[in-house]
């Protein structure tokens, strides 16, 4: 049987990058993992029981987790900073911003239940701003995975790069995006489905919805363009350029605010090469955010099939 | 070396980071002055490191957490052959890489610092892949005391000795200023020994200016076998310049020309002591 994207499900990625790392540093002594009591939702108990020796737990101090991991890659370490990427990228902000990228550590810094997977935990423990924060300092790559390929791929580009890293994402089974013949580079989108009437442009969970999406406007004669910018720094330039200048219409898709992630970068490299199309930004508002499951806010602020087949019609029908 | 020789040392030391800080205009005049005697044992009698081998993964490490004093780091690097000393003519000017902080981009510096409250985790990091890896380099870091109010610097504290790493010293420059005043009036800071022997610890009291009482201390690590050293090092802001010590408003000042040639003859008239 025929790959078909987002038919088949598969696990968190959260699951993958535990899997992946274990793998990793069952090879490589050299590899560690940094923990701020978080070996629990890191899904690192495993790691931790098979290789305790390669587990630095530093207690809930993120700060110090960050610092920490510098100093170990300074000294040769290959070395994998775990810890829920609203903590990671918020309290231990100054840390990635100096020890890390100012002073060119190769850390790789783990964001793990990114966006809005704690749903209703609530704004304290959602990561909508990193992307913004992070695309503002210098030497850094992002990336956000969106199904169990990009993140395992991801993980093992990560351990090679000799440049710090922030790699985002949840704890939801996702749907496998690619065919197996797929070929993952950091800085290099992913088609998911080709098309030239909308383009959807996605990152890390909300590549799905935008696929389903798609789907829906099959059934409207419309074909769409699925891109799983998995790389949000640096950006895939061409292949937001040709979205644009192929289609009739770009939608961003991210989970984060629309301040500074996915959509204004997007938005700033066809402003900047002058390639005017019609255009949206999809992501969470300037507001207090809606109460939910992860799932459920993306349904309230449009990051599902309806929500955005409604948002593509609507830039068509404003003249794409 | 012998330790009068560091004492002269010291005194050329002070003339020089002066000068540099007069040339840029810019310059943490008060904490260079007070740290430059424990930069002095370090880099001459302590640490086991050197142009040729500082690419050596077993070398020792020295890490500046109070990035600010970096004028004394730079002179004592530059008298240690990291790089030639009239390199240091650029300090702060454009296209330098002799910035107002350490910065990597300069032969001998470990680590990027400027912001307080950083260097202690990344020296927890180094220390613990050493115990990782069953080197036996040590590493120092030196601490501002206005700097501990950083709540960061307590995270590593606990995880040093959580850690047990025997390899690791902090050394605090205990100044008792910061820019705005005393410590003790800003935030209270005292109890500070047995605030990092209630963190688990081995901490001794120096004279931060006494170059053989330095030496006996630095060299003497660890103090104890499992526990991260601390050297609370008593030193006085502005040291060796009547004029500058134990004043804050030195803390970020550049002397204009009349001080800062009062300030040479001081020095000068010490080294002819000294000498003589």
């Amino acid at each position: 049987m025929s790959f078909v994207a987002g038919e088949a499900l598969g696990r968190a990625n959260l699951e993958v990058f535990s899997e992946t790392l274990l793998s990793l540093a069952r090879e490589d002594r050299n590899v560690v993992a940094v923990t701020s009591d978080s070996r629990g939702s890191g899904k690192l108990a495993t790691f931790a029981k098979a290789l305790p020796d390669q587990l630095v737990e530093v207690g809930i101090a993120e700060q110090n987790l960050v610092g920490v991991a510098a100093g170990l890659a300074s000294a040769g370490k290959c070395v994998f900073a775990v810890s829920p990427a609203s903590f990671l990228t918020t309290r231990a902000f100054e840390q990635i911003k100096n020890d890390i990228c100012y002073s060119d550590r190769p850390v790789k810094l783990i964001g793990i239940s990114a966006g809005v997977s704690y749903g209703a935990l609530g704004s304290t423990h959602h990561s909508t701003h990193d992307l913004a924060a992070l695309r503002a300092v210098d030497n850094v790559t992002i990336v956000v995975p969106a199904d169990n390929f990009e993140t395992a791929q991801a993980i093992k580009s990560a351990a090679r790069m000799s440049h710090p890293v922030y790699l985002r994402f949840g704890k939801r089974a996702l749907a496998h995006l690619h065919d197996p013949g797929a070929r993952f580079e950091p800085g290099r989108a992913l088609p998911v489905r080709d098309g030239t009437d909308v383009a959807f442009i996605a990152t890390g969970e909300t590549v799905w919805p935008a696929l389903m999406a798609a789907r829906e406007l099959d059934t409207h004669g419309l074909s769409c363009r699925v891109i799983s910018m998995h790389t949000v720094k640096p950006l895939d330039v061409d292949a937001v350029i040709s979205a644009a200048t192929d289609c009739r219409a770009v939608v961003t898709v991210e989970e984060h605010s629309v301040f500074g992630g996915l959509g204004e970068a997007c938005a700033a490299v066809l402003m900047q090469a002058g390639v005017p199309v019609p255009f949206k930004i999809v992501g969470f508002p300037d507001e207090y955010l809606a109460t939910g499951s992860q799932l459920e806010i993306f349904d309230h602020y449009g990051i599902s099939a309806p929500g955005l087949a409604q948002t593509a019609q609507m830039l068509l029908a404003r003249g794409g | 070396m012998t330790d009068l020789e560091l004492k002269i040392k010291s005194i050329r030391y002070r003339k020089k980071l002066l000068r540099y800080i007069k040339q840029a205009g810019a310059g943490h005049t008060g904490g260079d002055l007070s740290c430059v005697d424990i930069l002095n044992v370090l880099y001459n009698r302590i640490l086991n490191v050197s142009p040729a081998t500082f690419d050596d993964p077993g070398r020792d490490r020295y890490i500046q957490s109070k990035g600010h004093s970096v004028e004394a780091l730079y002179v004592v690097l530059a008298d240690r052959g990291f790089f030639p000393e009239s390199d240091l003519e650029t300090i702060c000017r454009y296209g330098s890489h002799y910035v107002g902080h350490p910065t990597r981009k300069v032969h001998g510096v470990e680590q990027n610092t400027g912001a307080l409250g950083h260097g202690l985790a990344f020296s927890v990091g180094v220390a613990l892949a050493g115990k990782m890896d069953g080197a036996t380099y040590r590493v120092y870091t030196l601490l501002g005391d206005g700097e501990l109010a950083e709540g960061s610097n307590w995270e590593s504290m606990m995880a040093a000795a959580h850690y047990q790493l025997d390899n690791l010293t902090a050394v605090i420059d205990r100044n008792a200023l910061q820019i705005t005043g005393a410590t003790e009036t800003v935030c209270r800071l005292e109890p500070l020994e047995q605030k990092l022997a209630a963190f688990g610890w081995s901490v001794h009291t120096v004279d931060g200016h006494d170059i053989p009482a330095l030496s006996e201390r630095l060299g003497s690590v660890p103090f104890q076998a499992g526990k991260p050293s601390a050297v609370i090092a008593q030193t006085v802001k502005g040291k060796g310049i009547s004029f500058m010590e134990n004043d804050a408003s030195w803390h970020h000042r550049v002397p204009n020309d009349e001080q800062y040639e009062r300030a040479q003859r001081e020095l000068d008239r010490h080294l002819a002591e000294a000498t003589s």
